[in-house]
């Protein structure tokens, strides 16, 4: 098929980006999002010009690195998936697909479509850890935790911070991130210890890092490529709450 | 320490739902109006003697303005913060697909609200508490009169009926997103939240909505 792509370039952080147009002939409908931008690419190459910088890694869907705005949606037009396991069989020959990075205040763009994401790691770094020893892999199973809150928390710990809830949120808030997190940890004896401080270090954080206000538009959900639930937001709600009310 | 995006939802999820609350009272005292011919006025005038000869209600009404003060201004600092953390616009926005038209307006609806209530509170606050209104037959301050006069006419009425819908979206959205604030987490309890939401607000929208409509061609 025959596609007509307009991408953001960027020369670097600080440098003022545009929408470019390109057309690529003969994609097939089997290739992967990604797979389609590098023969893009490869056209550039040939071409002596500079290539479309983008993110990725595994290609699996697991890793979070890849993320673009296709089409005005996060991932593209199907929900609950990453850019790499989108095909080019969501598209039609003459199609026109605009392509831009994940946009927010705390999602500086690098060079056209990478961003900088360290915003979650500091996030993370801020309390998204257990502080006490909780010894090998198997001595997890000494502490029992029944079913339902173990597929909880795991459903919680899935988050591959992609970015994705941030570039759909219209404020761009970092609340489905930073609540799964939360949410994980609080859900599991080990993390139970330091619930209360940590909630309250990972919000200082995503707040002291310029992402929004969460308006609950449950926006990031429809959009998260593992389907972080909404409900983590509440769990972190609660959390915050919580420790703010038992604060002394 | 305070996460200070989530202590600002806080203010707007305590304001919004005394708001909410005190809704419930306003249109109690509005039901009234339902009431056949003279007795409507009566009872209407009386009731408005009630709350404003009450401390209790003194209390309460102030609390009200600065709820409607503190949930206007914490919704302007939030506005404000959020288009700073939005950053550059997306020259290809479809992102509005993803979610419902209301959680994404409440400030638009918001607007229409409070400038409804500018006019509302002109209209029959103002005229209640700083004019001397003439009384009716027991003696109370006849704002019963003044009520039918407004909804007699029919674009006051369209307002009226606009601003209530608008109040309905906000409501529809406002009390829902008040209780994930307040950390309702449950599924169980989440489904309660949104159950209640949904009768609340087509309670009162509905209840708003019928009044000046059925004074407007029974009484005026």
């Amino acid at each position: 098929m025959k596609l007509y792509l307009k991408i953001w370039r960027q020369e670097d952080r600080t440098s003022y980006g545009k929408l470019a147009d390109y057309t690529l002939d003969n994609v097939s409908e089997h290739m992967s999002f990604l797979e389609m931008l590098d023969m893009l690419n490869e056209a550039l190459v040939e071409k002596g010009e500079r290539v479309v910088e983008f993110d990725h890694d595994c290609r699996e869907g697991i890793c979070g690195q890849c993320g673009v705005m296709i089409n005005g949606r996060a991932h593209g037009p199907l929900s609950n998936t990453t850019t790499c396991q989108l095909h080019m069989r969501s598209f039609k020959d003459g199609d026109t697909i605009y392509i831009e990075p994940f946009r927010a205040t705390a999602f500086p763009i690098i060079r056209d479509l990478k961003i900088d994401r360290t915003s979650f790691d500091r996030i993370i770094a801020a309390g998204g850890f257990i502080s006490a020893s909780t010894g090998q892999a198997p001595e997890a199973n000494s502490i029992p935790i029944n079913h339902e809150t173990a597929e909880a928390a795991f459903d919680s710990a899935a988050c591959i911070g992609c970015g994705a809830c941030v570039a759909t949120c219209k404020n761009s808030s970092a609340a489905l991130f930073t609540s799964a997190k939360v949410a994980h940890l609080a859900l599991l004896p080990q993390g139970k210890e330091e619930a209360r401080t940590r909630v309250k270090s990972m919000m200082n954080q995503m707040d002291s890092e310029g992402f929004g206000h969460c308006t609950n538009t449950e926006a990031c959900e429809v959009e998260c490529p593992q389907e972080i639930s909404v409900l983590n937001i509440a769990r972190m709600n609660y959390e915050y709450n919580k420790s703010r009310i038992l604060e002394k | 320490m305070k996460s200070a995006t989530h202590q600002r939802k806080l203010w707007m999820a305590g304001t919004g739902l005394f708001l909410c609350f005190f809704l419930v009272i306003h249109l109690l005292g509005n039901i009234q109006l339902l009431l056949p011919g003279e007795e409507a006025k009566q009872q209407f005038n009386w009731y408005s003697h009630l709350l404003a000869g009450n401390i209790i209600i003194e209390v309460i009404a102030y609390v009200l303005y600065a709820s409607i003060i503190g949930h206007v201004v914490y919704a302007l600092v939030v506005t404000r913060k959020n288009k700073l953390a939005s950053g550059k616009k997306y020259k290809y926005d479809r992102r509005s697909s993803a979610s419902t038209w209301q959680s994404r307006n409440m400030g638009l609806l918001g607007t229409i609200i409070f400038a409804f209530l500018v006019i509302h509170f002109k209209d029959f606050w103002y005229q209640y508490k700083f004019t001397t209104l003439p009384l009716d037959e027991k003696g109370n301050k006849d704002l019963y009169t003044v009520v039918v006069a407004a909804y007699k006419e029919w674009w006051y009425v369209v307002m009226y009926e606009v601003a209530m819908i608008a109040l309905g979206f906000h409501l529809l959205h406002g009390f829902f997103s008040a209780g994930r604030t307040l950390g309702v987490y449950h599924p169980k309890y989440i489904r309660w939240v949104k159950v209640a939401g949904w009768a609340y607000t087509g309670i009162i929208t509905i209840g708003f909505m019928l009044i000046p409509v059925y004074v407007h061609f029974t009484k005026a």
